[in-house]
């Protein structure tokens, strides 16, 4: 396992390239011209996104399986010896191919959507910085190292959701976002702290090493794995912490697509693939983490049912297929997880990048019942997000169709009502898919006034790019079912333990298949009819609907039962502190401690007389006093 | 020669230690007791002259050179003190046509 | 032998307590002087005859000219009129005694000391001294002619009126 892998070095560089841009387009932002910032960001990126391509060839002719490289040595302290190291194998390497090559492309086509931006530069220092956290916590050969990038893109998701802080919503939505991140961490960091008490090691290798001799199901291991999904909970948006996730469409469109597809929500699935051997020995906790992934899988499709506005159409669809993945890892299919994690970065990223594509044309406008017919205006966005939408619906041969049908034949293999719960969110996912794209392309133009055209193409060709990768990016993982050898799943199995087989038997599996496809068809076809035929359009705000409806879009109350249950209880403690400790209680210490100082100091300014005998008189004194008091010791 | 060393070994260290002490605290009465300025300098003077006597001694009682080049160290300060404080004296004079310590009174800014 | 040294030791005391008790600035200077040249017997008696030579030379013939030069320039040698306040006085000597005496007590804290080596009678000769002063000492020695400068520099800006504020202004 450890060996030196000539040129290995190089893996400095593809977290140093996002450092450097931060560092040029932050410091130097205000001397930059309007584009050039963007410019030299997007090239920092592609040059990462080079040194992994580089990287993983190396890691692949070497025939080694990781390689652990050491920076410096970080923490010392007694017997905690803790180096700032990185660690290439095959998981962190898929995910630093996924974030630098789907982050260049936003950030390639960031230069066009921001382009009329006036703080242009400072957006893309941001992006820079968040590349560069994600790319510290996917490279992390340490859960300490791991952590730093943890925080660093919670933080850099704050900056970038309140990118357009003058506006008060767009604030309390980035604040929405840390906290809850911050919820999370709390779990995380307590997690890595019982790890150390355990382990004596935060280093991954050590601990997985040591774990693996332990038995299943211990209490301490359940615990830990439990804290650290307490984590992972808040990151990657899942119930019951999810509801930053939607509120953060608050940011640039850019920035959605990057939180979404390439960084930030995947941490959480990567850390807990990363700590695959840990999960596997508590099973408790892998429970915890199915009934977690389908509830959020399947409440998440339904309030994106109702949704109307584009962003946060997408946005629950990103929550809901993040608990698919997290459904994944439940049942202990981490590389199908990951599988899931990457095709989606795809055609994520492609939604979000033609929403924005979208938004751009309609000139800023958000509600889909105010657009339509857009299919002729623009094909390129149109093309692409038709691909895109296929492929998050699972159609064959599209790159959603392999992970999804993977997730779900795993489902199956567990439970079969598990495997019903999973399809009918499937089913769900591709109806609202259907009825946003049905409602945004097709049909009659509803906005007047408004002269949609398509994107430039520093924005079109990020788009088609993404569109190819949705279309065959599921080929990296065919099935045998299909003639392929699961290569994906193959490259992973040195990184992470897979508790199941990654195989299921070819005749259970077309049968599934072709019940999915024949559900989706028929799902595509009533969408088509209600909004396409019938063109209804989703009711208008404040017309009378049922009690259901309106429990959805709503969604389900939660943000009003957050709100009662801990908010209203927390600033009615924080009045109490206010009113009661600190202005009775407080205040007077703080100010009796002032005006007790300045007491002394009138009193003792009389000392300071401006005779120069007495200065004499005072000195002599002193240095008597200080030999008798050394005499007397 | 020899007659005027060997009365070292008669003289007990303490009796130099003690007319140091003497000379010392009677520097140090003078700075306090009087009020003019220049008598207070040469109590000053008197004070440094009766630690050299102390260090002399006890560099005599170990036959050690670098002690009396101490002294000698000492005195280059003195004299460099001598100098500055005697031209403070005088600005003193002129200023407030006084060396009266007691009108120095303003030094509490 | 001894007895020189004592009867020295009673006349530096003596004089020591004349400067500070003498109502005349001159007389302080000349009281002063005499403890001085007592003490450069004492450094006789020590065998430290360079430093006895230099003491002279220096504080005898330099400073305390230097002290007289300046009670004369200021027109200081007049017998004083006002004293400190009757309870400073006493406070002083006061102050001053208890300052012997703790002094006193800290000596007898201290660990006797006998000479330790057979005395060697060259160890106080300029040759010897000379010798530490150049090899040991040579960079303090040749640093303290900046000391000098600047004290130098310090004593004439002091001494000079303010004239370049008047070529200025």
């Amino acid at each position: 396992m450890v060996g030196t892998i000539p040129n290995i070095n190089l893996a400095y560089l593809v977290p140093a390239f996002p450092l450097m841009g931060f560092l040029i387009t932050g410091l130097a932002g205000k001397r930059l011209k309007h584009n050039q910032g963007g410019i030299i960001a997007s090239a920092m990126i592609f040059f990462s996104f080079i040194i992994s391509v580089v990287l993983f060839y190396l890691l692949r002719s070497s025939g080694q399986d990781s390689a652990t490289i050491t920076l410096f040595n970080w923490i010392a302290v007694g017997n905690m010896n803790i180096p700032f190291a990185f660690l290439i194998d095959h998981l962190s390497l898929t995910m630093m191919l996924v974030v630098t090559g789907v982050g260049s492309l936003i950030h390639v086509y960031s230069i066009g959507y921001m382009h009329d931006d006036e703080r242009v530069n400072s957006f893309f220092a941001q992006m820079n910085l968040f590349t560069f956290s994600m790319l510290l916590l996917v490279m992390g050969a340490n859960y300490l190292v791991l952590f730093i990038g943890w925080e660093g893109v919670g933080l850099c998701s704050y900056l970038l959701i309140g990118f357009w802080f003058k506006n008060p919503a767009f604030n309390y939505a980035a604040r929405k976002a840390f906290i809850m991140n911050r919820i999370g961490d709390l779990g995380f960091i307590l997690g890595i702290i019982l790890l150390f008490f355990t382990f004596k090691s935060v280093s991954f290798s050590e601990i997985f090493a040591q774990a693996s001799l332990m038995h299943a199901g211990g209490p301490i291991i359940t615990l830990i794995t439990l804290l650290l999904l307490v984590g992972a909970v808040g990151k990657s948006a899942q119930i019951p912490l999810y509801t930053w996730l939607p509120d953060a469409m608050a940011g640039p469109t850019p920035v959605s697509a990057l939180i979404h597809a390439a960084t930030m929500v995947t941490a959480g699935i990567y850390m807990i693939a990363r700590s695959s051997i840990l999960y596997n020995l508590a099973p408790i906790t892998l429970n915890v983490i199915t009934a977690i992934g389908l509830t959020t899988a399947i409440v998440a499709a339904i309030i994106g049912l109702r949704q109307n506005d584009i962003k946060k159409v997408l946005a629950y669809s990103t929550v809901s297929q993040l608990g698919y993945m997290f459904l994944a890892l439940g049942l202990g299919a981490y590389s199908s997880a990951v599988f899931h994690l990457t095709t989606h970065a795809f055609f994520k990223a492609l939604l979000f990048l033609g929403a924005g594509s979208i938004i751009h044309a309609m000139g800023g406008e958000q509600d889909i019942r105010k657009m339509g017919g857009l299919r002729k205006k623009m094909p390129i966005t149109y093309f692409t997000f038709l691909a895109a939408t296929l492929a998050i619906s699972g159609i064959p041969p599209f790159s959603g169709f392999f992970s999804k049908d993977m997730i779900l034949s795993k489902a199956f293999e567990h439970n079969v009502i598990l495997y019903f719960l999973a399809l009918g969110g499937a089913l769900l996912t591709c109806f609202y898919m259907f009825r946003l794209f049905y409602l945004v392309f097709f049909g009659e133009q509803r906005l007047a006034g408004a002269h949609p055209h398509e994107s430039p193409k520093v924005m079109t060709i990020p788009l088609i790019i993404l569109g190819v990768l949705s279309v065959f990016g599921g080929f990296l993982n065919i099935p045998s079912l299909f003639g392929g050898n699961l290569s994906f799943s193959n490259f992973l199995q040195s990184a992470v333990s897979s508790k199941v087989s990654e195989e299921i038997s070819s005749t259970t599996e077309i049968e599934l298949i072709i019940l999915s496809l024949v559900l989706l068809i028929l799902v595509i076809g009533i969408a088509y009819r209600t909004y396409v035929r019938k063109a209804n359009l989703p009711a208008r705000d404040g017309e009378p609907m049922s009690i259901w409806s309106r429990i959805v879009v709503n969604k389900f109350y939660i943000d009003k039962t957050y709100m009662i249950l801990v908010e209203k209880p927390y600033s009615s403690f924080s009045n109490f502190l206010f009113n009661k400790v600190e202005t009775k209680v407080l205040n007077p210490i703080v100010d009796g401690i002032g005006e007790a100082t300045s007491r002394i100091g009138i009193l003792t300014r009389k000392l300071q007389r401006g005779n120069m005998s007495f200065y004499f008189f005072a000195m002599v004194a002193g240095i008597l006093l200080f030999i008798v008091f050394i005499l007397t010791i | 020669m020899k007659d005027i060393s060997s009365a070292i070994q008669l003289i007990p260290l303490e009796h130099y230690i003690l007319l140091s002490v003497a000379l010392f605290s009677i520097g140090l009465m003078g700075v306090l007791f009087r009020r003019n300025t220049i008598i207070i300098l040469m109590c000053i003077e008197l004070m440094f002259n009766s630690v050299n006597l102390l260090v002399t001694a006890f560099a005599a009682y170990h036959s050690d050179p670098s002690g009396q080049v101490f002294v000698f160290f000492i005195m280059i300060v003195a004299a460099a003190e001598v100098a500055v404080g005697l031209s403070i004296l005088v600005m003193m004079k002129r200023n407030v046509d006084s060396v009266d310590i007691n009108l120095l009174n303003r030094l509490k800014w | 032998m001894a007895f020189l040294f004592y009867m020295l030791s009673a006349i530096m005391i003596i004089s020591a307590l004349f400067v500070v008790f003498s109502k005349n600035p001159v007389d302080s200077v000349i009281y002063l002087i005499i403890c001085f040249i007592g003490m450069a017997g004492q450094y006789i008696l020590l065998n430290a005859q360079f430093l006895a030579v230099v003491h002279v030379i220096v504080y005898t013939g330099a400073i305390m000219v230097l002290f007289l030069f300046v009670i004369m320039l200021l027109n200081l040698n007049k017998e004083i009129i006002v004293r400190k306040s009757k309870v400073t006085r006493i406070s002083a000597v006061i102050t001053g005694g208890i300052f012997f005496l703790v002094m006193v007590a800290a000596t007898r804290q201290v660990i006797e000391i006998h000479p330790r080596y057979p005395f060697s009678g060259t160890v106080g000769l300029v040759s010897e001294v000379g010798k530490t002063l150049f090899h040991e000492f040579l960079l303090p020695f040749e640093i303290s002619s900046v000391l000098f400068i600047s004290a130098m520099i310090g004593a004439v800006m002091f001494g000079k009126k303010d004239e370049v504020k008047n070529f200025k202004s």
